[in-house]
């Protein structure tokens, strides 16, 4: 059974393997607590920016310990469990909201010198990567734990035994359900450019190479942008932010899904919330962006280098997560579910077609501009047949409307 | 001997979550312990070296159609206990004892008789794939899909479009103006206003 591609696991498992899987399983939990710790004031912080505010600036310097304290506040909170609840499910959810958001982060390259030792470092005379597991189905396990994910939101609001809850848990989970295909789609494109499942596979490939000597060979630019705009949109409807949060919107709903969770389990809610944010930004930097990969400037410590590149991407898409709350407004749900079926759906399909053809042709020896022509007829005759089919269906439900009601 | 241990664990999730959808009564109980079982499955899948099958297994089964299940039970609101006094079709549960001690019996047979069937030795030598080792999961699966079962697969598809299609043509429904309530009558009076309340009353 091969239960990773690491090296650490290649040679013969002994004590000192299973204690360096377990130290580095340790570490990334501790780092990625501390991660969500400082996102939560970080993401605090630039809103209130934003808005002309201050922002939390009493615990701590620049008020950095506010979230620890709001940790503390919560644990010591009563916890309830609503009259009419279903106690099991009740309980069980936050944790079926939890678990995944932890696992993700296992798939996520942290660092290494993907330069020119494809991202092998070497801990105490034992060949390993910087990252806790490198499974053969790679990336399906993101997008299996983020399928996962929508339980915890779904159950939770099921088992609150109220309507806001409820409400809100059947729009997360229709939201959720609908975006994951973009998502997916999109992801395809990577792995037809890769030929790997594997994320460490994703950045070797990324890192090799590049057009004019200084531009990267990033899949962002290699895919043609559209994938990672699907990806971008899809995941931040995915992570339930806005502008795509119609499942916790304040005005309508009280809080959603987590309306009746008080306490600790409503502080594990909060948790799994920011380390999906961490956990999907990572996905974002990982295949689109190269992760660790990156120039060392200075030999010696190496690996280190991939460590600072990766945080260095890893802020960017922090910020814009941030960012988009401070700026968009909400979605509409039928523009919602209008937007992820009928435009994002259709485009990534059509591009993942797009980018099969350009690799076949590429394989065969095709004329490329010939391809590259008749695929883009093809998709323009498609989508001007899939826009007349949408505009067709309304305009004859206007005319039933009108038919009806005079 | 680690394999056989977490066969062991698997095949007692697989089990407990299957005897659990049948004897629970909340029905979101059951599908919740369809997802226990659907991720025993997965296990099973990922001791045989299946990696693919077992990713598939949760994106497509737990994260797609036991969603859906659950959609539809909260969305129709059925999620209440069930009343097991009424059969309600007659002669229902005598027939499906005979066709589980049936089934069972089949599956006994098999596991019993012919060994070789259930261990899969016969398929894993009979498919030139099968023992493919130079190949990841994922490549061998996809050699096999849209080589030898071409057809199969596409056959599937399109029974799957036309599923989908059908569906959408049977619950769509053109809305016949006879449900509708009387339009409003020309000659519409404006119900009588609330009687003024003279303030000095008060």
């Amino acid at each position: 059974m091969i239960l990773a591609l690491d090296p650490l696991f290649l040679e013969k498992v002994g004590l000192s393997v299973v204690l360096i899987a377990l130290f580095k399983v340790v570490l990334a939990f501790a780092i990625i607590l501390v991660g969500v710790m400082f996102m939560v004031w970080f993401e605090r912080k630039v809103i209130s920016d934003m808005q002309h505010r201050i922002g939390p600036n009493i615990a701590g310097p620049w008020g950095l310990f506010q979230t620890l304290a709001d940790g503390l506040k919560l644990l010591m909170k009563e916890d309830l469990v609503p009259e009419h609840s279903n106690r099991v499910v009740f309980k069980l959810a936050p944790f079926l909201s939890i678990v995944p958001a932890f696992l993700t982060f296992a798939i996520i390259p942290l660092g290494g010198n993907f330069e020119s030792k494809s991202g092998v470092i070497n801990i105490f005379g034992h060949d390993t990567f910087l990252q806790i597991a490198d499974p053969p189905v790679g990336i399906l396990l993101a997008l299996a734990m983020s399928s996962i994910a929508v339980y915890g939101v779904m159950l939770a609001g099921w088992a609150s035994g109220s309507k806001y809850p409820l409400l809100g848990s059947v729009r997360a989970s229709a939201q959720m359900v609908s975006y994951e295909a973009a998502l997916g789609l999109s992801v395809a494109a990577i792995i037809l450019q890769t030929g790997s499942l594997s994320t460490h596979d994703m950045v070797v490939d990324q890192a090799a190479g590049g057009f004019a000597g200084f531009i990267p060979n990033w899949n962002l630019i290699v895919t043609g942008f559209v994938p990672f705009v699907i990806f971008l949109i899809a995941g931040t409807a995915e992570l339930n932010r806005p502008p795509f949060d119609l499942v916790e919107a304040e005005q309508e709903l009280v809080g959603g899904f987590h309306t009746e969770y008080s306490s600790f389990r409503f502080a594990i809610f909060f948790l799994a919330e920011y380390l999906n944010t961490i956990t999907m930004s990572a996905i974002i930097v990982t295949i689109f962006l190269g992760g660790p990969s990156g120039p060392v400037l200075i030999e010696g410590i190496d690996w280190a280098w991939g460590i600072l590149w990766f945080l260095v991407k890893l802020f960017v898409f922090l910020f814009t997560f941030v960012w988009f709350r401070a700026t968009l407004p909400r979605f509409r749900y039928d523009q919602l579910m209008d937007f992820g079926w009928k435009l994002l759906i259709p485009l990534s399909l059509g591009w993942f077609l797009f980018l099969g053809a350009l690799n076949i042709s590429n394989d065969r020896g095709w004329n490329a501009s010939l391809v590259v022509a008749v695929t883009v007829a093809v998709g323009v005759a498609a989508g001007a047949l899939l826009m007349a089919a949408v505009r067709t269906a309304r305009t004859e439900r206007l005319n039933q409307e009108v038919d009806l009601h005079g | 001997m680690s394999e056989v241990i977490v066969f062991i664990v698997a095949a007692a999730m697989i089990l407990v979550g299957a005897v659990g959808v049948v004897a629970s009564r909340n029905p979101v109980h059951s599908a919740l312990f369809l997802v226990e079982t659907l991720f025993g499955v997965a296990v099973i899948f990922l001791i045989q070296n299946a990696n693919f099958l077992a990713a598939v297994q949760i994106i497509v089964y737990a994260g797609a159609i036991v969603i859906l299940f659950l959609f539809v039970i909260m969305l129709l609101g059925v999620d209440k206990a069930e009343e097991l006094d009424v059969e309600p079709i007659a002669g229902q549960r005598p027939l499906a004892a005979v066709l589980g001690a049936a089934l069972l019996g089949i599956g006994l047979t098999v596991v019993l008789v012919a060994s070789n069937g259930v261990t899969g030795a016969i398929a894993a030598t009979g498919s030139e794939h099968a023992l493919d080792n130079g190949f990841s999961d994922v490549e061998r699966i996809g050699r096999v899909l849209f080589t030898e079962y071409a057809f199969a697969f596409q056959a599937t598809a399109a029974l799957l479009t036309i599923a989908v299609i059908g569906a959408v043509v049977l619950t769509r429904r053109v809305p016949s103006t006879e449900m509708l309530p009387d339009r409003e009558p020309a000659s519409f009076e404006l119900p009588p206003l609330a009687p003024a309340i003279d303030e000095e009353e008060h």
